[in-house]
């Protein structure tokens, strides 16, 4: 029976470069998919692009395929990935520069374009999925407004002879989709196997996740190896069942545990996982140990695409500043909330406005707030100022007035720190999929 | 004993919403899981950070509990004036949860 092996060459955007290097040579894999593309990450290469037009991909994209390239053309590996994030099609101008100079021949690369819908929106009438409020209300400080494509245009890519896919903003599963329905030959409504394809998908997209990374806690889930943990490796039948396996001699582990927590990572009701290809059903899945570092998955269905698109929008929100100081030794936390207490009265004193302001206490309070913390006296502390504001030079105070506790704060602050930035918050809304028009692009060189 | 000797955990994001997994290490305490850790005590468990509901999604054949919890992440990822923007530690908060064996 055809088996098809997927690896994941990494899970972010500024993910370990090596782990990939390492699957191309020893992973007996036919494509190696990268997931680089947060949800925010986009509108931040948006902001790129606006001020270089040949920029917006990737920031790591270069260094990725320099790695990987020669190798993956010698074995025959395709690659597929989101790196192209705002620009895919300057970032597939980038690969062909770096085959050339690689002296690789013979290579297609397929840009996919089509998801930016910044200009389509603008006249729809949209609400705001998070808040219910109209689009209108945020339309002026749009700076990136992207529909999450399914596996489609990736599978035209493969049909028309690419090698290598480079995309913007698609559902992170259909970067492991879009190989299997193009391999198998799947019919893209054929809702069952569709689900199965996310459930391989889903289990792949964060890379280590699933291999040892994000998991280890000494003396209950040890992991081996966790300093040079391998990516996963999916084997993947024509029936849809697969096996999560890793090279034998990597670090890190692939269990039923490691597994489990993958599978749930990022799911809200298991029964209907809202994709562009399919809503998938987790809650038949069922995982097998068949060896070591061997799980088979099967069970994964699904139910017809709602024909609806999400649309991730990045919108200019305000701005936060930020500042850190350092107290250590007896009394260190008395002396920390002194800290606190003294930029409340400067910000007050100095009118800083603020939409919103935390003080923390890092040791003692700073991530679950009072409740949860122990009330243990440690050694040292660590204050944190966070503000959000309407302007740059307000965010830039909070930052500024942590600092001057130096020469005006408590005895023995050291080690501030501060800053001062844009936030680009994210919002969503569903579009019609009529209103998006994916395209293919190729270079061949 | 904690929840931590029972079972694993992970948190993911997505926007404002959090969820977390509540794994047992074998499938024999599944039941016991499910009696004990109940949406109402995740949520009274996270009163000071969890502004909205929680929900409580099964899976039997996994062993395995998800919840999902509404408004817990100060506006999300990206506009949060959290320290942990993404909330990834609640998981390992979760895990003190006390659990009585017998009940």
């Amino acid at each position: 029976m055809k088996k098809i092996r997927l690896g994941s060459g990494a899970g972010y955007s500024g993910d370990r470069i090596e782990p990939a290097v390492e699957l191309a040579e020893k992973g007996n894999i036919q494509y190696l998919c990268f997931e680089c593309l947060a949800e925010r990450t986009i509108a931040i290469a948006q902001q790129a692009k606006m001020k270089d037009p040949d920029a917006g991909y990737d920031p790591l994209l270069v260094a990725r395929m320099e790695a990987v390239l020669t190798l993956c053309h010698q074995k025959g590996i395709k690659i597929i990935t989101n790196m192209g994030a705002a620009n895919p099609l300057a970032g597939a101008k980038k690969i062909k520069e770096i085959a050339q100079k690689l002296n690789i021949k013979g290579l297609k690369i397929a840009a996919v374009t089509g998801d930016d819908v910044l200009v389509a929106i603008r006249s729809q009438e949209l609400i705001i999925e998070e808040t219910g409020a109209d689009l209108s209300t945020i339309k002026d400080k749009l700076v990136s407004a992207n529909a999450y494509l399914g596996a489609g245009p990736i599978v035209e890519a493969l049909k028309g002879g690419a090698d290598i896919v480079i995309t913007g903003r698609v559902a992170d599963p259909a970067l492991f989709i879009a190989p299997l329905l193009h391999e198998f030959g799947w019919s893209p409504d054929d809702w069952n196997l569709m689900g199965q394809a996310t459930v391989v998908g889903h289990l792949l997209e964060c890379a280590g996740q699933i291999t040892g990374g994000y998991f280890a806690d000494p003396g209950f889930k040890d992991v081996p190896g966790v300093g040079h943990l391998g990516f996963p490796i999916a084997e993947v039948g024509a029936d849809g069942s697969v096996v999560i396996t890793k090279v034998d001699d990597a670090g890190g582990m692939v269990t039923l545990s490691t597994c489990k927590e993958q599978l749930l990572y990022e799911i809200h009701n298991p029964a209907t996982y809202y994709t562009p290809d399919v809503i998938a059903n987790f809650t038949g899945v069922s995982m097998t140990e068949i060896a070591k570092d061997q799980i088979l998955v099967t069970g994964g269905t699904g139910a017809a695409r709602t024909g609806l698109l999400k649309v991730s929008l990045g919108y200019v929100d305000s701005y936060i500043g930020e500042g850190q100081i350092s107290y250590a030794g007896p009394g260190a936390v008395n002396r920390g909330y002194l800290a606190l207490d003294i930029i409340k009265e400067r910000l007050e004193l100095t009118g800083v406005k603020t939409q919103e302001i935390r003080y923390d206490l890092m040791g003692v309070n700073s991530l679950h707030g009072e409740k949860l913390s122990n009330g243990h006296e440690p050694y040292e502390v660590r204050v944190r100022v966070a503000g959000r504001t309407e302007t740059m030079p307000e965010a830039i105070r909070i930052g500024n007035e942590v600092e001057t506790l130096y020469t005006n704060g408590p005895a023995g602050g050291g080690g501030a720190w501060k800053s001062a930035r844009e936030v680009v918050a994210m919002v969503s809304v569903l579009i019609p999929a009529s209103l998006v028009h994916p395209i293919v692009h190729y270079e061949v060189i | 004993m904690k929840l931590r000797e029972l079972a694993h955990s992970r948190t993911g994001d997505k926007g404002n919403t959090s969820n977390i997994s509540v794994i047992a290490y074998d499938l024999v305490n599944f039941p016991l899981l499910a009696r004990q850790v109940t949406a109402e005590r995740v949520k009274a468990f996270f009163a000071d950070i969890v502004q909205g509901e929680v929900v409580r999604y099964e899976l039997p054949n996994l062993g395995a509990l998800n919840f999902v919890m509404y408004q817990a992440l100060g506006g999300g990822v990206t506009r949060t004036l959290a320290l942990d923007i993404h909330g990834k530690a609640l998981s390992s908060a979760l895990m003190e949860l006390e659990i009585d064996p017998n009940s």
